[in-house]
């Protein structure tokens, strides 16, 4: 059909790239990432320790988070000699492997909001990812699980929360599809986070006051929706202040819950209140708040604005440079890539890959451990269904994302045991009786549609109990204790007294075999290569061991057991040395050493009997004759192809490896200057064989057949079978000899179907 | 060995002397076993931080550098003294529009200093009356 476009159009038109929706950049209307246009040039003057003027702005005219950053983020003790650093040396200081972390951490208490915009903003995408893996607090890694369900069921939370921890995971965060089921979800999820070992922390994110209450009953160990914004428009928009959040940040220290802010790019921007103001340059004012304020951390990096920020231009550097203040403040970064920013698997693959190689407190804030359908927060950027591409990633790259594969047969044991202590823990208390067959769906469901389990309206009157009966997790433990579930029950104390020694409120907090690891006691002393989180050999292991690896007697194994239906198929005669043919209409088969001896069918899985009687068929119908020889010499496929040319009447040969790689040759050719090559062994047909031998009796009879052609679909042949091809082949390199003269095969074949 | 370095060799506290951390009712961790719980001996009034600890993370904090956390550390330490529902109520009050002038406020610092022996709570609340009369937040919003 005639068409005034280029067709190509509308190939890309059907990708799911074409489903994000770009944004111009307009910085007056607060889509830029660098660059607002009421961006203020950095500056500070202090009179008497006391601020005066801060980014152009006098101290009269302040708005609440000016007031706040100067009173409370700004040490004038280091401000004149901090601020005097012109930006282009801090941002080489911040990329100088020379330049100690604690020297750029102490200068960052004396940097106002668009000085440290104006800084970060001089790096380009990498000198921003090797700075933020320089500067991030703790030493080791981690990362962080959303544990939600489209159903608020408990059993599948406790299930999932408990596969989580077996993951590896170091926090675990759970929301509701229905607000006033948090509390079910919160005992559901400290349940099944105990099972397997103690120490994982737990958060239950709700309305900022339902949020602490659970706290204070014990249920979660920490909270991380203490949101700030950028202008003072958007914090009043938000329900709260500067000093109302600082409130809260006190509170859950006083409870002895670890806690941590949350802001990101584009929030202003989304609510409507952006001041023309780019959006680095509002997360820096988000962050030198949160210092101020006194939390320990924050979970930065776009966040829920993630897709808004990514739309402008630079959006993502912007994300990846924000977080960089973050952990220049000194502050814990649960480093965002959770909502996802795209519908490109490819951008989303992009975008983790600084995170994952230089490494972060919490790479994800979170990562969705369930299916995306099931994330009560949203799709995250890698989702259950991704899970195993990030285990892979980490084997790539052998960076540690803070995941460790988990064994079929011990995911299932893990969650039939996180049903079983919740569900006691849910009669025991007089909160519901699940029945063994609601067990026994949750326990193999991938997510919440395949579950016969609760119903969101059954949960609100679990839900209504807990907070009714006033039940803390004291209850909870003497229930799984009076139930058997012992472990359980001690891995609860264990996480329920973090918060007597108060030891995990310290900056990145988590717990790694029974103890706390801080920027304290584990803090990133990054300083060159060897310096800095390396792996351990054991690690390295853990990260190696994925799902389903070939081995060399893996492969032997399944030749081994197609070798019996061979025997029966077909009888190679060895029929001593071979000599060169006179009959001009012969086609000479050479395979290779291996072949019906060691290996018995191709990479496409057709037995060798079949591709031999395929292509003596082809022959035949060509008007030629077919004669077999075993070559020993070599096991390449265009030598195997000439040196059966060669012994060729018509001169006419063909060269078949065992796998299936085959070459039409003929006796005057330059080794790899063949009549046609067969190289897609995966996907050749025993049509295809048919047709070679009719091409090769073709040419032999001096015509000139229409090239075999085997069309592939764009298959990435070399990631589905390579592993494969370089085991098999070098089981046949290792069977050649020098010297050693070709073989006559006299070929039987012992039944018609093969 | 200077006063920081010691700080930070005392971290983590229930690693390196769990002996010195008690809970409110003098429960020291090593006591707070299972079977304590089970029997009834150990309720969650037990497993609460106390002032003293937190003042010990603050003084940790501030030895790694990070006087901002030690601060928040301290306003904390004097709100292990304020009941829940008091947290609430101070919290509720300063979220934008809930106070309609600056005497809300004043009575709640007054009462921080006087009934919880809370100064730094009370210097807090008074910055922040200060502000949002500055700011124009004693509005109502609903």
């Amino acid at each position: 059909m005639d068409s005034n476009r280029w067709n190509r159009f509308d190939d890309w038109d059907a990708r799911a790239l074409r489903l994000d929706r770009f944004a111009a950049e307009d910085p007056e209307n607060g889509f830029s990432a660098f660059a607002g246009k009421a961006d203020p040039k950095p500056g500070l003057s202090i009179a008497n320790g006391v601020v005066t003027s801060m980014d152009g702005v006098a101290a009269a005219d302040f708005d609440m988070i000016d007031a706040f950053i100067a009173a409370h983020h700004i040490d004038p003790a280091i401000a004149e000699e901090a601020m005097a650093i012109p930006s282009t040396d801090l941002a080489r200081m911040l990329v100088d492997i020379n330049v100690p972390r604690t020297d750029l951490t102490r200068l960052a208490r004396g940097l106002t909001p668009a000085k440290m915009a104006e800084v970060v903003a001089g790096l380009n995408a990498m000198e921003i990812a090797f700075s933020y893996s320089k500067m991030r607090a703790r030493r080791t890694p981690g990362n962080q699980a959303h544990v939600t369900n489209a159903k608020d069921d408990p059993l599948q939370l406790a299930a999932d929360a408990a596969v989580a921890v077996a993951l590896g995971f170091d926090e675990i965060e759970t929301t509701m599809r229905v607000a006033r089921n948090s509390w079910s979800n919160a005992l559901a999820c400290c349940v099944g986070a105990a099972v397997g070992k103690p120490g994982t922390l737990f958060q239950c994110s709700s309305e900022e006051a339902e949020e602490l209450e659970i706290g204070m009953a014990g249920f979660t160990s920490y909270a991380e929706t203490v949101s700030v914004y950028g202008t003072e428009s958007a914090f009043i928009d938000g329900d709260d202040t500067p000093w109302s959040k600082a409130w809260l940040a006190a509170a859950y220290a006083s409870r002895g819950i670890k806690m941590r802010c949350t802001s990101g790019a584009a929030s202003e921007l989304l609510m409507g209140f952006h001041e023309a103001k780019s959006l680095l340059y509002l997360e820096a004012r988000c962050l030198c708040l949160q210092r101020g304020m006194g939390a320990q951390g924050t979970q930065n990096g776009g966040i829920d604005g993630a897709p808004l920020a990514s739309s402008v231009p630079g959006g993502v550097r912007e994300i990846m440079a924000e977080n960089l203040i973050a952990v220049w403040l000194d502050l814990e970064c649960a480093s965002g890539n959770d909502a996802r920013h795209s519908e490109s698997d490819m951008r989303v693959g992009a975008k983790i890959l600084p995170y994952l190689i230089g490494g972060s407190d919490l790479i994800c804030s979170g990562f969705g451990s369930i299916l995306k359908y099931d994330n009560s927060f949203n799709p995250s950027s890698f989702n259950g269904e991704e899970l195993e591409e990030y285990l892979v990633l980490q084997r790539d790259f052998e960076a540690d994302g803070g995941l460790t594969a988990v064994e079929d047969s011990a995911a299932l044991e893990i969650r039939r045991r996180a049903i079983d202590a919740l569900a006691h823990v849910l009669k025991d208390l007089g909160l519901a009786e699940p029945t063994e067959d609601m067990k026994r769906s949750v326990a193999v469901a991938s997510g919440s549609r395949d579950t016969r389990s609760f119903s969101p309206g059954e949960v609100a009157v679990i839900s209504g109990k807990i907070k009714g009966k006033g039940l803390t997790i004291v209850d909870v433990i003497r229930s799984l204790h009076r139930g058997g579930f012992r472990a359980e029950a001690e891995n609860l104390l264990f996480l329920v007294k973090l918060r007597v020694s108060g030891d995990y409120l310290q900056t990145s907090a988590v717990v790694r075999d029974g103890k706390v690891l801080s920027a304290v006691n584990d803090p990133n002393d990054y300083t060159g290569p060897g310096t800095g989180y390396r792996l351990t050999e054991a690690r390295r292991k853990e990260l190696a061991a994925i799902r389903d690896v070939l081995t060399r007697e893996e492969v032997l194994r399944a030749e081994a057991a197609m070798e019996e239906g061979e025997t029966r198929a077909i009888r190679y005669n060895d029929m001593g040395p071979a000599e060169a043919g006179t009959d001009p209409g012969e086609v000479v088969v050479g395979f290779s050493p291996g072949f019906g001896t060691r290996i018995f069918r191709t990479l496409a899985g057709h037995p060798l009997s079949a591709v031999l009687r395929a292509i003596g068929e082809g022959v035949a119908r060509g008007g030629g004759r077919m004669r077999v020889v075993r070559l020993r010499h070599t096991a390449d496929t265009s030598f195997l192809g000439l040196s059966a040319a060669r012994l060729s009447g018509s001169g006419i040969g063909i060269g078949l490896q065992s796998k299936g790689t085959a070459v039409i040759h003929r006796m005057d050719r330059l080794p790899h200057n063949n009549l046609e090559l067969f190289s897609n062994a995966p996907i050749t047909t025993l049509g295809h064989y048919e047709a070679m031998g009719f091409n090769a009796a073709t040419y032999a009879r001096g015509g000139f057949p229409e090239p075999v052609v085997v069309p592939t679909n764009g298959e990435a042949l070399g990631a589905r079978f390579h592993a494969r091809v370089a085991l098999t082949y070098a089981i046949e390199t290792a069977m050649t000899e020098n010297g050693v003269s070709p073989e006559e095969v006299r070929i039987e074949f012992m039944d018609k179907q093969t | 060995m200077t006063r920081a370095v010691i700080q930070l060799q005392g971290y983590p506290l229930a690693e390196t002397a769990p002996e010195s951390v008690t809970g409110p009712r003098g429960k020291t961790l090593g006591t707070l076993t299972m079977e304590s719980v089970a029997v009834g001996e150990v309720e969650i009034e037990d497993i609460r931080i106390t002032p003293q600890t937190l003042a010990r993370q603050a003084e940790v904090a501030r030895a790694a550098g990070r006087e901002a956390l030690a601060e928040n550390f301290e306003r904390a330490a004097e709100m292990t003294r304020l009941p829940e529902a008091e947290i609430m109520r101070i919290y509720e009050l300063l979220r934008p529009g809930r106070a309609n002038s600056g005497a809300a406020l004043s009575e709640a610092a007054e009462r921080l200093e006087t009934k919880y022996a809370a100064p730094r709570l009370a210097a807090f609340i008074r910055q922040a009356a200060a502000q949002y009369d500055r700011r124009g937040l004693y509005r109502l919003r609903f």
